[in-house]
């Protein structure tokens, strides 16, 4: 489109004579050529300079639209803490996966206190299962095992995975943060806000 | 009688089996070259189809393998069987022919030509219609799976690369992913194309032989047909849920847990050897991991220069010799660390989760 509009003028002639500007057909080749060309080599600059920025202007505007189309309208991310009943829902020994759909982690009782496991293999990042008759979370894409703890125990996992900071809300609900997270092998598990003692 | 077969089967299927067995039979079939011939190929691809006719009776065998996804690699099993045994048996009749004193077959083809148009584009049109033909009719009776919406939440369990993907997935079960993900496929493709640069044999250009390649084929065929080939078969029919190993008469059962515990070298020198703890700095922990690895990599090529490859050294010299070693010691590294595994469990060599760093 933009590049159609140089030439028109050049055609025809139109912007740069006025009187002319009915002619939407070619002038007489004989007569009008010269004058016709001298008169319009301002007026196609002008009509360039014009199509440039037309063009400039809708490029920058696809763009734009495209780099918006990048982010999305709405992101489902779930908030990064949740809270997660009071703790004595949770019995000793138990993995409970109600949370792993929606927030990615088990919470798990042991006999010291709650802790939130995150659900994401440390070796590439799949979903591990938990295998309550074996006691262990098997990752389904390399083998992966991992015990109850998160400490990983077979396959190619190089670290355990990960806990998230829990911690008692004011309502006594368990609350799980899910923005802090505490890694083994840092020695991070020693962490108060790793383990919840309630 | 059958059922006794179908366990042994399931057996010997176990990886360190198996694999040995993959490897006695490519290095036998490679240098017998009675076997590069029609009749003997005939009946290995006869009794291939009798065993997998035979199989399809099994009920667990016939769902693995008519699974829409795994019909082609049954296919292609049997294409680079073939494919193989032609260029093999063109090669062993070059060498008969050398041998005699006389010229390969190759030069005996007439230098005709052929015009693109009519006789080029004519076949290329054929083809194109015969395979449109063949995928829509594949299609219509392979229905690709539909399956539920992606969820991170829930990976499918066993969890499958693309077919041609397999054989790097089968590599990450013994590497840690820089390697197996980045170093290795990026060291094949370098290696690969490297090859010209290696390569100082100017015979076989233009005909094939074996014998005066027998090195080189060698390597290209391990790498190939063990190292690519057999790991994609192995990932398609031989792993099931949770990524463990099952025999192909074998029930996928996702209870089947067999424990695996995995231990690091470090903690078979220092606790299981030395019966004291884990050092407390990663350097002293790992290393007895470091020297395995430097061992491997620096006294093998110079011990290699002196023996196996004497002739090579020679011949490429040692900037070249350099670099087809360590590219051939890389390619090594995958089957040794995969027997390491499957006979004393060994995690990784070096362990260094600390930093990411793990071989
Ligand atoms: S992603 Fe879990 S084992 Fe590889």
């Amino acid at each position: 489109m933009t590049e159609k509009d140089p030439r028109e003028p050049a055609a025809g002639g139109s912007p740069a004579g006025p009187e002319k500007s009915t002619a939407g057909t070619s002038p007489a080749p004989g007569q009008a050529a010269k004058p016709a060309a001298s008169a319009s080599r301002r007026g196609f600059l002008s009509w360039l300079v014009l199509a440039w920025i037309a063009f400039t202007a809708a490029m920058t505007a696809g763009l734009t639209a495209l780099t918006r189309f990048l982010f999305p309208n709405v992101l489902f991310e779930p908030p990064s803490t949740f809270k997660a009943g009071p703790p004595s829902e949770y019995g000793i020994g138990i993995v409970d996966e109600r949370w792993k759909e929606r927030f990615g982690v088990w919470i798990v009782r042991d006999e010291e206190g709650l802790y939130a496991l995150s659900t994401t293999c440390t070796h590439l990042g799949c979903t591990p299962n938990w295998l309550s008759a074996d006691e262990k979370f098997k990752c389904p894409c390399h083998g992966s095992g991992f015990y109850k703890t998160g400490i990983n125990f077979e396959g190619p996992a190089p670290r355990p995975l990960e806990r998230y900071r829990i911690l008692l809300a004011e309502d006594g609900q368990v609350l799980v943060d899910k923005s802090r997270k505490f890694q083994w092998e840092k020695g991070q598990w020693e962490d108060p806000e790793s383990l919840l003692k309630a | 009688m059958i059922d006794f077969l179908k366990t042994f089967i399931n057996t010997i299927a176990a990886p360190e089996w198996f694999v040995s067995l993959a490897i006695v039979v490519f290095f036998v079939a490679l240098f017998w070259e009675k076997l590069w011939t029609p009749k003997p190929a005939l009946y290995v691809l006869g009794a291939a189809v009798a065993f997998f006719t035979v199989s399809l009776l099994d009920p667990n065998f016939r769902s693995i393998v008519t699974k829409a996804d795994n019909v082609p690699i049954v296919a292609m099993l049997f294409l680079v069987g073939f494919f193989i045994w032609l260029s093999m048996s063109q090669a062993y009749e070059n060498d008969r022919r050398i041998g005699r004193g006389e010229k390969p077959m190759e030069a005996s083809e007439p230098v005709s030509k052929v015009l693109v148009w009519p006789d080029l584009v004519y076949t290329e049109f054929i083809c194109l219609i015969l395979f449109t033909v063949l995928l829509i009719v594949w299609s219509i009776f392979l229905k690709a799976p539909l399956e539920q919406p992606a969820n991170p939440g829930d990976s499918p369990n066993p969890s499958k690369a693309p077919w041609y993907f397999l054989g790097l997935q089968e590599m990450l079960v013994y590497y840690d992913p820089w390697l197996a993900g980045v170093v290795f496929p990026s060291l094949i493709v370098v290696g690969l194309m490297a090859i010209p640069f290696i390569d100082k044999n100017k015979k076989g250009s233009g005909y094939y032989t074996f014998r005066e390649r027998k090195v080189e084929i060698t390597i290209f065929l391990f790498g190939f047909v063990i190292l690519w080939i057999l790991l994609i078969a192995t990932g398609t029919f031989l792993r099931g849920p949770n990524w463990n190993f099952f025999g192909p008469y074998e029930f996928w059962d996702v209870g089947k847990l067999p424990p695996l515990v995995n231990i690091n070298l470090s903690e078979y020198f220092w606790v299981k050897w030395l019966n004291t703890g884990l050092p407390k700095g990663w350097l002293l922990r790992e290393a007895p991991g470091f020297i395995v690895v430097l061992l491997y990599l620096l006294t093998l090529p110079p011990l290699l220069a002196r023996t196996l490859l004497r002739k090579y050294y020679e011949k490429l010299g040692p900037e070249r010799y350099a670099v087809m070693v360590i590219l051939l010691l890389s390619m090594g590294a995958l089957p040794v660390k995969m027997y390491l595994r499957w006979l004393f469990n060994l995690k990784y060599i070096i362990a260094i989760p600390e930093y990411f760093f793990n071989i």
